[in-house]
């Protein structure tokens, strides 16, 4: 079908899903990071201002969280659907750790979200408080396994094969494996990043319009805090992850540097831009500095880095993809960096909330986290390959054996369904967002629970917005 | 070691499939029965009685996948590779289903009606694939190596495509007596009329199924109708039968919660004897849950969770249902 063999299409479906899944967990890890912030503030300093944020922001939350469940459904079966080798080989070490994660969601659904959704009114403010941070934690041990479970299959211990699959023999080693600590943190910093210029873009777009309110005024002050004291913390941790890539990935970090070989005695040079060809074995149209690679990755002049004819050609993954969403992925890093200094200055001056270049700056940064979080998941899967778990399985051994033919029904359908469902929901959040957040919201909140209509098995019926117009908006009326 | 860690962990699977067939069954089942409704009040209405507790129903459909993975990963690798078009599309049904619950109430009232036919379509998709499933599970997979060794469109038979039909009748009926318990007067009438011919098909399916299932699985006809297993299976169809006919007078004499409970007896009751054909094997006809299992460090790590968690999950789905006890009127809106 189109050229592609039934590999190609299995892998461009679960990218298709899992890019699709992805956005919705980071920004729920972002946001119930968010609302704990928020809600200890106002605990703290009694200002209504962070009750309302609260009360704005909690209805997005919902909505996003439940689109996380129904598009996580998926990502549960397509393991055994698409890639039952793998499944099979490594699903002794990968099955627990997507349980955890499974059963950890659960529990947050369970316990606390409905507090935290519905329980405004019926309990007190130190357990509400209690309740949204226990969400809050529950998110990133939730990441904390799936994390687990993505970093050992890019570097694998803590196992032994018998009888050609893998038998998890220490269950720490498995966990805490080599590239876990920096996945980990690079991913949830990430998560926090992409909320918060979320939720700048959020403000900047009422501010753009003439509509001002200090609720406004804070959501994008405390954006901006965080882009200029988080993103560079996320650049720094990114350097850390590349070393440790560098340590057991060394192809990868030679495919995302375009690098093919080392000159005797001469340190690496970095290639800032150029065409990596797979088939010429060369980066054609490049530019670069000598020198630079080997100061950044080695953190010294004489030591070289990796290059890829180092590696047979059928262990290289694939440089032309990740050359460019490593530099795509950078690039928006530096770009968030920017954002958060020239913030700094502004808010300095006083012009924060006025200077129009610079809302229009933060509302184009919106997307902004997003597109590099995907960036970033290319770069780090595209770059295992040929391997699905690094050095034990390779991709093309782990597939299912389905036809090409059905593989792109299937994925047909996906596109078909998903462009639809998640459309729309994404256009809901959109739209709640485009209500802002009002003063005083905080004061009259609706009630729900277990067993009721609004409810927390239900996260989405926490928002009351309407789809789409109705006669008399004063949405429609506005704009 | 002496505890038998497969056992435990095929009975919590099996538990949770269970739960999720008697859980979801029902309010797939308003899915199916939307057609049959046509005002827009009593849909609403309809909606109203499932929408406090069916996304938690659907807790127990990832729960199973992330067990299945977990404790049987050749099992969940075989039998989800095996049944690959049907899961999907059953996934993509469930998907638009959820999404268009929600949707269907924050949308205008000229626009509902996309999402009835969203959610409709979703569930009879889901309902049905399911049916497709359970029958391809039945026939059971071959096997080779570790790896399912059959065709793409194996699990398309008629036996199967008849349980696709079969359970949609089942969550029909599911879904009907549930009503006929959330709900009175016009709708409650209505439910109560179509009760009594769904439970006759219902009873026909039920039929069909069990002289099929062991007329093209000799290997099921021999463990039936064996000495003596015949004697220790018998009262199974008979307990149907004695619970069709009481779920019958159920209905006539307009009772509102025995017939939902009766029903859930005729479930549980064609449930084991889906058990009773099959086990110990989790991918039909030869590969038991010892012989898929994970290792055991898997499958205890991943106990240590799932005894902590699941009762906890328990409770809560509990509490849901005390809290939303009772009948569901027009007027207590969603809003």
């Amino acid at each position: 079908m189109f050229g592609l063999e039934a590999l190609d299409l299995a892998r461009i479906q679960f990218a298709f899903t899992i890019s699709f899944h992805i956005v919705f967990p980071a920004i729920t890890i972002g946001l119930a990071s968010y609302l704990a912030v928020l809600e200890g503030l106002w605990l703290r300093t009694g200002n209504t201002l962070y009750r309302d944020l609260y009360h704005f922001w909690a209805k997005i939350f919902a909505v996003n969280f439940g689109m996380g469940v129904v598009s996580g459904l998926v990502m549960a079966y397509q393991f055994g659907t698409n890639w039952s080798a793998f499944s099979d080989f490594a699903g002794a070490v990968t099955g627990p750790l997507l349980a955890y994660e499974v059963l950890t969601a659960f529990f947050l659904e369970a316990g606390f979200l409905g507090v935290m959704l519905f329980g405004w009114n019926r309990v007190g403010p130190g357990l509400h408080f209690f309740s949204t941070l226990m969400v809050a934690i529950g998110t990133l041990i939730s990441t904390f396994w799936i994390l687990a479970s993505n970093s050992w299959m890019h570097t694998p211990q803590g196992h032994e094969i018998i009888d050609g699959r893998v038998v998890p023999m220490d269950w720490l080693a498995v966990i805490f494996n080599p590239s876990f600590p920096y996945r980990l943190a690079h991913m949830a910093v990430a998560a926090f990043l992409a909320t918060a210029f979320f939720v700048g873009a959020s403000a900047a777009w009422h501010l753009l319009r003439g509509r001002d309110n200090p609720a406004l005024r804070k959501m994008l002050s405390m954006a901006m805090w965080m882009a200029l004291l988080v993103a560079p913390v996320q650049a720094f941790i990114g350097d850390l992850h590349g070393l440790n890539t560098l340590e057991y990935q060394p192809a990868k970090i030679a495919a995302m540097e375009g690098h093919w070989e080392n000159r005797p005695a001469e340190p690496t040079p970095l290639i800032l831009f150029g065409w990596p060809d797979m088939e010429r074995e060369e980066t054609r149209f490049k530019l670069e500095i000598p020198a630079l690679g080997s100061l950044i990755l080695t953190h010294s002049l004489d030591k070289q880095v990796p290059a890829l004819k180092e590696f047979a050609p059928e262990d290289r993954p694939n440089a032309t993809v990740v050359f460019w969403t490593f530099r795509l992925m950078v690039a928006l890093g530096l770009l968030m960096i920017l954002t958060g200094v020239i913030a700094s200055w502004l808010r300095w001056r006083g012009r924060l909330y006025q200077s129009r270049p610079f809302l229009h700056l933060v509302l184009w940064m919106g997307p902004s986290g997003i597109i590099a979080i995907l960036a970033g998941l290319y770069t780090t899967e595209i770059g295992r390959q040929p391997w699905v778990a690094y050095g034990l399985l390779r991709t093309a051994d782990a597939v299912s054996s389905h036809s090409a033919t059905q593989l792109g029904v299937t994925l047909a359908l996906f596109v078909l369904v998903y462009f639809a469902v998640f459309g729309v929901g994404i256009g809901y959040v959109l739209r709640l967002v485009r209500k802002g957040p009002q003063l005083g919201e905080g004061a009259e909140t609706g009630s729900g629970g277990p067993g009721q209509q609004r409810t927390p098995a239900r996260p989405i019926s926490a928002a009351d917005e309407h789809l789409e117009h109705e006669g008399g908006d004063h949405l429609g009326e506005r704009n | 070691m002496g505890i038998d860690l497969s056992l435990i962990w095929a009975v919590i699977i099996i538990f949770g499939i269970m739960m999720y067939v008697v859980m979801d069954g029902f309010d797939l089942g308003i899915g199916i029965l939307f057609p049959f409704v046509r005002d827009a009040g009593s849909r609403d209405l309809m909606m109203n009685t499932v929408a406090p507790v069916w996304d938690g129903n659907e807790t127990w459909l990832v729960l199973g996948g992330a067990g299945l993975f977990a404790a049987f990963p050749l099992a969940y690798s075989v039998v989800l590779s095996a049944l690959y078009l049907p899961i999907i599309l059953m996934l993509i049904g469930l998907v638009f289903r959820g999404v268009a619950f929600e949707f269907r109430f924050k949308a205008s009232k000229t626009r509902r009606h996309i999402w009835d036919k969203a959610f409709i379509g979703g569930s009879l998709l889901a309902t049905f694939t399911q049916g497709v499933a359970l029958g391809a599970f039945i026939h059971g997979f071959p096997v080779q190596g570790r790896e399912f060794a059959g065709g793409p469109f194996d699990w398309l038979t008629p036996f199967s495509l008849f349980c696709g039909l079969g359970l949609i009748v089942a969550y029909a009926l599911l879904g009907c007596t549930w009503l006929i318990m959330k709900t009175e007067g016009e709708l409650q009438k209505r439910m109560h009329d179509i009760g009594i011919p769904l439970v006759w098909v219902v009873l026909a399916v039920i039929g069909i199924v069990s002289i099929w299932t062991p007329l093209t699985h000799p290997a099921i006809a021999e463990r039936w109708f064996s000495l003596p297993n015949l004697f220790w299976f018998m009262p199974v169809p008979i307990l149907v039968l004695l619970c069709a006919f009481a779920l019958m007078r159920s209905i006539q004499r307009y009772a509102h919660y025995s017939p939902f409970i009766l029903t859930l007896v005729l479930v549980f009751l064609g449930y084991s004897g889906l058990g009773i054909s099959l086990w110990p094997n989790i991918i039909p006809p030869s590969v038991s849950i010892w012989d898929a299992a994970a290792p055991p460090q898997s499958q205890g790590f991943t106990l240590v969770g799932a005894l902590f968690i699941i009762p906890l999950i328990l409770v809560y789905t509990a509490w849901s249902y005390y809290v939303f006890r009772g009948k569901v009127r027009p007027g207590e809106a969603y809003h």
